[in-house]
């Protein structure tokens, strides 16, 4: 268990200067002498640093906290499907508008109807509700999705080069010049009906140009690695060298691009709720909602505000879990400014 | 001319004064840094004294990590925000933490200037390398206009570069690496700083060129009596440049002295260690191979091989014209060339990782160009491959017993336990701690990690490797251990081996026969000794004269008969041209 007498093994005070690429993806002076006999020390791998320093990140841990609960309240409120939720109304069923429709909502008391009324006496708590579920599960869907599809068209096209990266990149530059909404509106006016399932598809599979992109270049990159030639070298198979060895090392981008894919699909499927082409009515989202009463705004100012809050809330948590996770993945991170 | 005319003159009388009665130029009293990170801190100087006077190099010693980088950072007010300075660092008169960010400024390039290890990355590429040497000089005020652009066009013929006006003009990459350092250096001179730091100066670059340009910055310290702080791990550059050298070990500074005395008698148990591990060319017993192994079949034999690259636009480039080698089994045959002269490439050809234009690589018996898949797949299992950069070379998301297992998953040998139990064999072989099972390559140092890399090569008991500069990259205690158990390793498996390097003395060590290349042609190629102690072809003994010996005497000797050399072959001086 000895280290070599003549192989000394400091920490290396250099791989803290910043643009020190040699020591990335984690120059760890305290790991560095993690083998000395005498110092018996913690071991961390990637995943462990990585998780550390998230949770060392204030904002991202309050965001991730304010998300989980909003869609815990979401989803056990009025429940979904089949399966009943805490809240006694439904967002469906009408009724008279007591006082006006507005909230009942104060600073202690939860009242009759938090969040109000619409015009025809639906409870709004409920709609927003069912709005915020619909909206998180597009969000979701839409992140996933266009991570899988941008990751494995960007790492084919970035591992296997020639003809095929001309052709799947020449295909993402054609999605890509071709604005986003005018898209996501005529093809999901056409899948229009077919339910949440189907437009968030539709989302989902024209939004992961970016990612494309990014993973592409990633892969670039790391295809040059030694580690890579030297699994080329030992003659594994192309798809092992992919999934094992050059993906896990571009989680990071992946990871962060698609937090912020989320949250961009939060505000797409607004935008094309908004525009009518995207949920249908008697369904609701964040962006219906906001839509179906912007005109009683100057009235009935909660019909706006309380989706409009929710659609905030979430949009600004998922980034700021990104940033946080942009930062924990990012090696020089690994100093602390003092 | 006229300003560094003047200087040479009035510093004349100071040249003939002994060196420690001038005033030092650079100095750091009782120097102390630590950086907070987030695993705690990190001390890196712990309170250290050096000066450096007028007309004197002195070669700050050490392996990486040891702060050496870091002394010299600071004397430029360089530091990350993370650092935490006590100590006095004293610049030309001006104690440097005392200064204004306006005075640090003008400090840096007037009293105190820097020569970085990388000159493609210290120039920046969009710009001509005449705007960013008059872009210098008119920053501090030397020279304006017209005049600056005269001066740098001064500057680049005293740092010997020709036909200068022209030169100005072009972009970095249209010069050599040295021609880039040299521009490096005619910006570090172009204020007439009274100090220079070089950090690794000669790192980068080829080992003719390395020569070349130390012979540049000797003649610095004579010609402009400047003071010279020169960083460097290279034992040889130290004899060759030095006037006193201070060696540091893990931020302490363990013993300073006149280079005659610190490199022939050291005093201090690592200073002495350090020494006895750097590869000395021609140390190694002149005796023949024990067992000359011609009756062997060969392991590899390449035939007239082309290689080139296609280029968009352009004609293709050929990195390999027309090589043959052959490594019998059992034999270790070293590729010796600079850096473009293809012996990287064909390395990586021999593994299979690039086409060949023409010719034959047979490996083992068969011909690896025609080979597809399966077949393909069968020859690589018996071959292992060790690449240069231990940073590099092993994926930092797999732990290292994963690692070196992994030449036995994709060859599916073996099961879980018996996969295990090779990988704890290795490493003992390695010589690293079995307890590196489950840690992550950025746990690990440079040369342990280069020790994971041999183990994962030989994980399949090859009987060929093929090993890509494998210590280049390491520091020399480092090296000679890892050099050490290569040839441990070497005898008791038996591999064959086509290990290719940049280092003639790490050849000496460890080569039974010598392969010399230059621009992607054998030169000349034979026995070891027959090469290396006797060689016939002129590129061979240039690149034998211009490898430096840490023996302060001898490489003075050594120098003298390169120059010796220059003259016979016609080659002009590589000193400061002043006209």
């Amino acid at each position: 268990m000895t280290d070599q007498p003549n192989e000394v093994n400091p920490p290396r005070a250099e791989s803290l200067m910043p643009g020190d690429e040699r020591n990335a993806p984690s120059p760890m002076p305290g790991g560095m002498v993690g083998l000395m006999p005498d110092k018996p020390q913690k071991s961390y791998s990637q995943g462990q640093l990585v998780r550390r320093r998230f949770f060392r990140h204030k904002g991202a841990m309050v965001a991730l906290v304010v998300l989980v609960f909003i869609t815990l309240l979401a989803f056990t409120s009025i429940g979904i499907g089949p399966i009943p939720g805490w809240w006694g109304k439904n967002y469906t069923s009408t009724g008279s508008a007591i006082d006006g429709g507005r909230p009942t909502l104060g600073w202690f008391t939860i009242g009759e109807h938090p969040f109000g009324q619409d015009t025809v006496g639906r409870d709004f708590f409920a709609r927003t509700m069912r709005g915020t579920q619909i909206s998180l599960i597009i969000a979701f869907v839409v992140g996933i999705g266009s991570t899988i599809i941008g990751t494995v068209v960007g790492s084919i096209a970035g591992y296997f080069r020639g003809i095929i990266e001309a052709i799947l990149m020449r295909l993402t530059d054609l999605l890509i010049i071709i604005p986003l909404l005018v898209l996501a509106a005529v093809i999901s006016a056409r899948a229009g009906g077919s339910g949440i399932w189907a437009l968030a598809l539709v989302l989902a599979a024209v939004t992961w140009t970016s990612l494309a992109r990014l993973v592409r270049g990633e892969v670039l990159s790391l295809r040059e690695r030694e580690f890579v030639s030297a699994a080329r070298a030992i003659g594994t198979h192309p798809a092992r060298i992919l999934f094992r060895h050059i993906l896990p090392n571009t989680i990071g981008v992946i990871i962060v691009s698609t937090t912020f894919s989320i949250s961009a699909a939060i505000l797409l499927e607004s935008s094309l709720s908004f525009l009518g082409f995207g949920v249908r009515p008697p369904d609701v989202s964040l962006g219906l909602l906001i839509s179906e009463y912007q005109n009683a705004f100057t009235v009935r100012p909660w019909l706006f505000w309380f989706p409009g809050m929710f659609i905030l809330a979430i949009a600004l948590c998922v980034s700021f879990i990104g940033d946080g996770l942009r930062d924990a993945f990012d090696p020089r991170q690994n100093r602390k400014g003092d | 001319m006229a300003l560094f005319g003047k200087r040479s003159k009035t510093h004349a009388a100071a040249d003939t004064e002994p060196a420690d009665l001038a005033a030092p130029v650079l100095s750091f009293s009782g120097l102390d840094v630590k950086f907070g990170t987030e695993f705690g801190t990190v001390h890196a100087v712990k309170g250290i004294d050096i000066e450096v006077r007028p007309g004197e190099v002195l070669a700050l010693v050490g392996e990486s990590g040891s702060g050496k980088s870091v002394t010299s950072m600071t004397a430029l007010g360089l530091l990350p925000g993370n650092a935490r300075i006590s100590g006095d660092i004293t610049v030309a008169g001006k104690k440097v933490r005392e200064l204004s960010p306006t005075a640090l400024r003008r400090m840096r390039g007037n009293d105190v200037a820097m020569v970085f290890q990388e000159p493609m990355t210290a120039l920046n590429p969009v710009l001509t390398v005449g705007t960013q040497l008059t872009e210098a000089l008119e920053l501090h005020g030397v020279a304006y206009g017209r005049d600056a652009e005269k001066r740098a066009a001064e500057l680049l013929t005293m740092v010997g570069i020709p036909d200068a006006e022209r030169r100005l003009k072009q972009y970095p990459h249209e010069y050599s690496g040295g021609q880039r350092q040299r521009v490096v250096i005619a910006m570090a001179i172009s204020c007439s700083p009274k100090v220079i730091i070089a950090d690794e100066p000669t790192t980068a670059l080829d080992v003719t060129v390395q020569a070349e340009i130390l012979d540049l910055l000797r003649s610095l310290k004579t010609e402009l009596n400047t003071g010279i702080l020169l960083i460097t791990h290279n034992m040889g550059v130290v004899a060759d440049m030095a006037d006193r050298v201070a060696v540091m070990y893990k931020g302490d500074l363990v013993e300073t002295g006149p280079a005659s005395e610190v490199l022939t008698r050291p005093t201090h148990e690592y200073t002495k260690r350090l020494l006895a591990a750097v590869p000395h060319l021609g140390a190694r017993d002149s005796a023949p191979p024990e067992s000359i192994r011609e009756s062997a079949a060969p392991a590899v034999r390449v035939d007239n091989l082309v290689i080139e690259y296609q280029r968009v636009g352009k004609a293709p480039f050929r990195a390999v014209d027309d090589v043959s080698i052959s490594v019998n089994k059992g034999e270790i045959v070293g590729l010796v060339g600079e850096s473009g002269s293809g012996k990287s490439t064909i390395a990586r050809c021999a593994l299979g990782l690039i086409p060949a234009k023409s010719g034959t690589i047979e490996i083992l018996g068969t011909d690896l160009l025609s080979l597809r898949g399966k077949e393909l797949k069968g020859v690589r299992r018996r071959m292992g491959v060790v690449f240069q950069d231990p940073a590099s070379s092993l994926n930092p998301r797999l732990p290292i017993g994963d690692c070196i297992a992994e030449p036995l998953d994709v060859h599916k040998v073996g099961d879980a336990r018996s996969r295990q139990a090779r990988v704890m064999e290795l490493l003992d072989a390695v010589e690293l701690p079995r307890s590196v099972f489950n840690r992550y390559p950025h746990e690990l140092s440079g040369g342990q990690r280069q020790r994971v890399s041999i183990a994962r090569a030989l994980t399949l008991d090859p009987e060929l490797l093929v090993a890509d500069e494998p210590t280049s990259a390491l520091d020399v205690s480092v090296q000679a251990s890892v050099l050490e158990m290569f040839t441990t390793l070497q005898r008791e498996y038996q591999f064959a081996c086509l290990f290719v390097s940049h280092d003639l003395a790490v050849i000496d060590m460890l080569a039974d026969r010598v392969v010399v290349l230059q621009n992607g042609e054998i030169v000349e190629q034979g026995e070891r000794t027959q090469v290396l102690q006797h060689p016939t072809k002129e590129y061979t003994r240039r690149l034998l004269a211009a490898a430096p010996v840490p023996d302060p005497a001898e490489q003075r000797a050594r120098r003298e008969a390169r120059y010796e050399l220059m003259k016979e072959l016609g080659e002009k001086s590589h000193e400061l041209n002043i006209a």
